[in-house]
């Protein structure tokens, strides 16, 4: 029996008692010890019989009770309505502009109920810009919450379902749109949206997430939304970003194009960089000041809304190692797999021992995609033996293209052909800024030692 | 301090210390708990209010946000990352620390849980880069007596240190990462004390069960008292940030004080037949009248785009410089509440004019614009731009208004002179949440036997031992205990005491160290690798005993030097035996005629003269044997 996570003797007298999370619990200690609080839920996966309370004074602590031990219900903790929240600022004017934030997990603003620990989010427009009144200085705000899922959980068709809607709130007119998703997997979301809207975006689609929740005063979720509200309302480029913190400060955020971004830190603010590209633009939230970067965009306006959404989701992404990598292609081409992306090593090689697997697999019609995991530079497989080998069994080397991106393109060109030299053309082409031919000297990040 | 019956007027007093320990790493990560001065980066970080369930915003938090205030954090590489730049998730807690932690609470007889967790506590001042200081309960209950009387303990909790506040300019406030995480053992006692004395007493007793455990830090800044005052009558006031335990009595005392004169002040406004609804926010731009005073503070204001407003004060007269505390006045106090809650860098009150450049002229030409009666009434001013002048005026004009119930609940800062200054309102509930980023801890027996390894002893059982294991006299051995060293006196007798007389390392702290603070030498800037030193050259024969007082008083003087640089710099090396034998030989020679005179009467002459060039480079008795011998021996060379 499990209890509000207590398990056993314990979850047996709980229930027997009807104590609840929120209760007024008293403990009786056989020694004669008192102790008082609120009941709260056990969590711990941990199974013990320890009783989780917070004290009068703000904390919790956890008490083993034996059966010899009393439990009382002594009240219950009395709450009031939530109500609206109290505005953040003292009046603001509200920007001419419209636009539409779309929660596609991620929380960015919150409250939380001290008594039990729990963090709720906010979710209403009304509720967003009471917390986050900023927002409104450059537009006026609708907000819908399409899922509310970890980014882990993420899955091609809701890629499909997030271009679903946004294509049809962009018909609905608003000066751009502003998406929350979680950060682990928003790279490849905002790829999956370049693909699918790579022929007609009329507004800006600027995605957005937070590395620190949102139930924090810390929290980078504000400051990154009122960068990405900016980018939509004002930004002069339509065309998918993700708007981040560009550095650990509060001071400016950046614009990367949606097919070049990476997470490249497990937790800091500045995770996300742009790989073998600029980013689009440097973001000021608090100064209302767009910088850009890489003048070569696509303008605000220019594309009216075409939208060429699907994606095929029997689609694998390995990495190569120093393992038995050709089993691993054979397995994946005997289980009925579409296509493969192979990060290569260095250049994009695999071992020699692969190259008949990889052959195979081309020759049953499963295309077989080579990008680095070196991410930086561009994949060439003619300067050793190996990489011409591998040429020779019909890999699709893909430049500078990112393996995740490459990954996304992939799915989204199977949807549209099966015919191995289509895919070939299509995923060599540039389509949404994912490749370039071109890198200078100051492409590539430099660390500071001293 | 004047006389006041504390026990008469209700005095009531908890005291919540704060006491860093020692530990290899701070709190939640692996940076060293160390004070360096070294390069750092710099972060710039805004802090946002967060809400509550019920919506609601802690208006101090929120007023801070609209004004925009944003905080710069220096980052010294060596001594602080990621987790204090709250740009990693903190690492487990600190063992070495909880282990201390849960030492003291063993020794108060503390009940301790089950699990500890490790809570947020919503703090959005900046001094934690996260907006909350993290903190968990380690136990509950126990009692620790002092001078018979029995002092309930009501929490002990762990918890990290804050960010250094380093500067304010503007908006901006700065702080330094290094002191961040640092680990913190909180203990909070019951609100039993009744007197100030009582309050330092305990204060010491408690500073020293945490030292007893050898595990925390010593030296300014590392221990902090914070202490809720309230009397009868009055209020509970929260007073935070006293460093030194001398300070300790005044404080409270200046607080007693303060509640004493605001009940005082209530009772006069009461009988000037006023009531809240008689102090009204009604400002007056007196700027085209004042503009050409020649106050500075007036025209400079005005000249960076500024208004003046006044308000009058009806029937007050007299009342803004109300004395509350030496030094402070009501006046003062309306500054500082303008000062916090308006920004404005200061007001100025009739009860202080004519002054600051401004003439009784003006001053009548304000009661005039502000229909004021000079015989009766009161009037304030603030010059700064129109928001935060009006800001401040409305700010002042309800703290007047509570002052018609007497004390306000509030937290003060202490200043160095023991009165204190409003800090902000007492916060209500705490508002604190679960740190998910850290697994609860459960408490097991090998930490519970860990923290028994390090158990302070009872205080008498430690005397005993210095008596009788050590040999010390009870007087010497009752000083050792009081002193703020103790722990470190036990384990330097502990390390020497087979070469060194541990009545001799127990006078360097008891007698030498105070003697020179008698003398008005700082000596909290002697370290104690200082001291440890000391001992040690003297277990080596390297100096004499009597050399201590001159060391510590060079070292105290230049605390840049060190023991040696401190000897060699005196002169103190010790001289060998045959050394002293050739000096003492060569005053004998000077002074031989008083020695055949005066036979053995000379020996205190040549003693002296002796130990003028010798002392502490060999010890004192030695010099005297050497002195009498060589003397002996001349008088019976001469009677044969
Ligand atoms: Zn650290």
């Amino acid at each position: 029996m499990d209890y509000y996570g207590y398990r056993g003797f314990i979850a047996r007298i709980l229930s027997s008692l009807g104590l609840e999370p929120g209760d007024y619990v008293r403990i009786i200690k056989s020694n004669g010890l008192v102790i008082e609080g609120i009941l709260l839920p056990r969590y711990s996966l941990v199974d013990e019989p320890i009783l989780v309370v917070k004290l009068k004074n703000g904390y919790n602590i956890g008490i083993r009770v034996d059966e010899s031990d009393v439990l009382e219900k002594i009240g219950r903790v009395e709450r009031g309505s939530p109500g609206a929240p109290v505005p953040l600022a003292e009046s603001i004017e509200v920007g001419d502009k419209h636009v539409f934030i779309l929660g596609c997990g991620g929380t960015v603003a919150s409250r939380i109920d001290y008594e039990t620990g729990a963090v709720k989010p906010y979710i209403s427009p009304e509720e967003l810009t009471l917390s986050i009144p900023e927002l409104l200085k450059y537009a006026s705000i609708d907000a819908e919450q399409l899922f509310s899922i970890l980014s882990e959980d993420m899955k091609p068709w809701m890629w499909s379902k997030i271009i679903d809607e946004t294509a049809k709130i962009i018909s609905r007119g608003y000066d751009g749109i502003v998406i929350t998703h979680g950060t682990d997997t928003m790279s490849y979301t905002s790829a999956a949206l370049s693909f699918a809207f790579h022929r007609g975006l009329p507004v800006p689609v600027a995605m957005t997430g937070s590395q620190r929740s949102s139930d924090r005063p810390s929290s980078d979720a504000s400051f990154n939304l009122v960068a990405a509200t900016l980018v939509a309302s004002n930004a002069p480029f339509a065309e998918v970003t993700v708007v981040m913190h560009g550095e650990s400060s509060d001071t400016y955020a950046l614009a990367h194009r949606g097919v070049r971004i990476r997470k490249m830190h497990t937790s800091r603010r500045d995770a996300f960089h742009s790989i073998n590209a600029r980013p689009l633009a440097r973001v000021w939230p608090y100064d209302n000041r767009i910088e850009i970067l890489d003048w070569n965009f696509r303008k605000r306006g220019d594309y009216s809304l075409a939208v060429d959404n699907g994606f095929d989701e029997k689609v694998a992404y390995i990495k190569h190692y120093p393992g038995p990598i050709a089993e691993i292609i054979d397995i994946l081409v005997d289980k009925g797999f579409h296509g493969i992306v192979i990060e290569g090593t260095g250049f994009g090689h695999v071992s020699s021992d692969a190259i008949e697997s990889i052959r195979r697999a081309v020759e049953s019609g499963v295309p077989v995609v080579v990008a680095s995991q070196t991410l930086f530079g561009r994949v060439n497989l003619n300067v050793y033996s190996t990489g011409r080998k591998m040429l020779e069994a019909g890999v699709i080397p893909v430049e500078d293209m990112l393996p995740e991106v490459a990954y996304v393109k992939l799915s989204w060109v199977l949807a549209r052909t099966r015919d191995l030299k289509d895919v070939r053309v299509m995923m060599q082409a540039n389509i949404a800024g994912e490749m370039s031919l071109r890198h200078d000297l100051n492409l590539y990040p430099r660390w500071v030692y001293e | 301090m004047s006389k006041i019956d504390y026990k008469a007027i209700g005095l009531k007093v908890g005291l919540e210390i704060h006491q860093q320990i020692e530990s290899s790493h701070k709190l939640f990560c692996n940076c060293p708990p160390d004070l360096i001065e070294e390069e750092h980066v710099v972060l710039v970080r805004r802090l946002r209010p967060t809400r509550s369930e019920v919506g609601d915003v802690d208006p101090a938090a929120l007023f801070e946000w609209r004004r925009g205030r944003y905080y710069e954090y220096e980052s010294p590489l060596n001594t602080s990352c990621l987790v204090e730049a709250d740009e990693e998730p903190p690492h487990p807690l600190n063992r070495e620390a909880l282990v201390v932690a849960l030492a003291v609470a063993r020794s108060l007889g503390s009940y301790i849980p089950d699990e500890i967790y490790v809570m947020r506590k919503i703090v959005i001042d900046g001094s934690n880069t996260s907006g909350f200081q993290r903190t968990a309960l380690v136990a509950i209950g126990g009692a620790i007596e002092v001078n018979g009387k029995i002092i309930p303990i009501e929490t002990i909790c762990l918890e990290e240190d804050a960010a250094r506040k380093i500067g304010e300019e503007g908006l901006k406030v700065k702080y330094r990462l290094d002191r961040l995480g640092i680990p913190l053992i909180e203990l909070a006692t019951a609100p039993v004390i009744e007197s100030p004395e009582e309050a330092r007493e305990v204060a010491l007793a408690i500073g020293r069960l945490l030292r007893l455990t050898g595990r925390v830090k010593r030296g300014l800044g590392t221990i902090r008292q914070d202490l809720n005052i309230s009397i009868a009558g009055g209020a509970k006031t929260e007073i935070k940030g006293v460093q030194r335990l001398e300070l300790i009595p005044k404080v409270v005392h200046y607080e007693v004080l303060r509640q004493l004169r605001l009940i005082e002040l209530r009772r006069e406004l009461l009988k000037r037949d006023l009531s809240k609804d008689s102090i009204t926010y009604n400002p007056v731009d007196l700027t085209s009248k004042l503009a050409r005073s020649s106050s500075k503070i007036l025209r400079r204001a005005v000249e960076s785009g500024g208004v003046i407003l006044g308000i009058k004060i009806p029937k007050m007269k007299g009342l803004l410089g109300f004395e509350l505390m030496p030094g402070r006045r009501f006046g003062t106090e309306l500054a500082d509440y303008a000062r916090f809650w308006a920004g404005v860098s200061g007001i100025i009150h009739s009860d202080e004019l004519p002054g600051y450049g401004i003439t009784g002229e003006e001053v009548n030409v304000v009661y005039e614009t502000l229909n004021a009666d000079p015989s009766i009434d009161a009037f304030i001013i603030v010059a700064d731009i129109r928001e935060k002048a009006l800001k401040a005026l409305s700010t002042i004009v309800d703290r007047i208004r509570v002052a018609f119930d007497g004390v306000p609940e509030e937290t003060r800062a202490a200043n160095e002179d023991g009165t204190t200054r409003y800090m902000r309102p007492r916060p209500g509930a705490a508002r604190m949440y679960p740190e998910t980023d850290i697994p609860p801890v459960k408490v097991t027996d090998e930490l519970i036997s860990e923290a028994d390894k390090i158990k302070p002893e009872p205080l008498n059982v430690k005397l005993e031992r210095l008596i009788s294991k050590y040999g010390l006299s009870r007087e010497l051995a009752l000083e050792v205990l009081m002193d703020i060293r103790l722990d470190l006196i036990e384990s330097l007798i502990e390390k020497y005491h087979e070469r060194v007389q541990p009545s001799i390392i127990a006078s360097i702290f008891v007698v030498t160290l105070r003697g020179l603070r008698g003398k008005g030498l700082d000596i909290e800037i002697i370290t104690d690798k200082h001291l440890e030193e000391i001992v040690s050259y003297i277990a080596e024969g390297l100096i004499a005993k009597e050399a201590s007082e001159l060391i510590l008083e060079e070292i105290a003087k230049n605390p840049q030097l060190t023991v040696r640089e401190a000897i060699e710099k005196l002169g103190l090396r010790a001289v060998s035996e045959a050394e002293a034998e050739a000096v003492i030989d060569e005053i004998i020679r000077e002074y031989i005629e008083e020695v055949k005179k005066r036979g053995l009467k000379a020996t205190s002459l040549i003693i002296g003269k002796a130990m003028g060039k010798l002392r502490g480079k060999i010890d004192g008795r030695r010099v005297a044997e050497i002195a009498r011998e060589k003397i002996e021996k001349i008088i019976g060379e001469h009677k044969t």
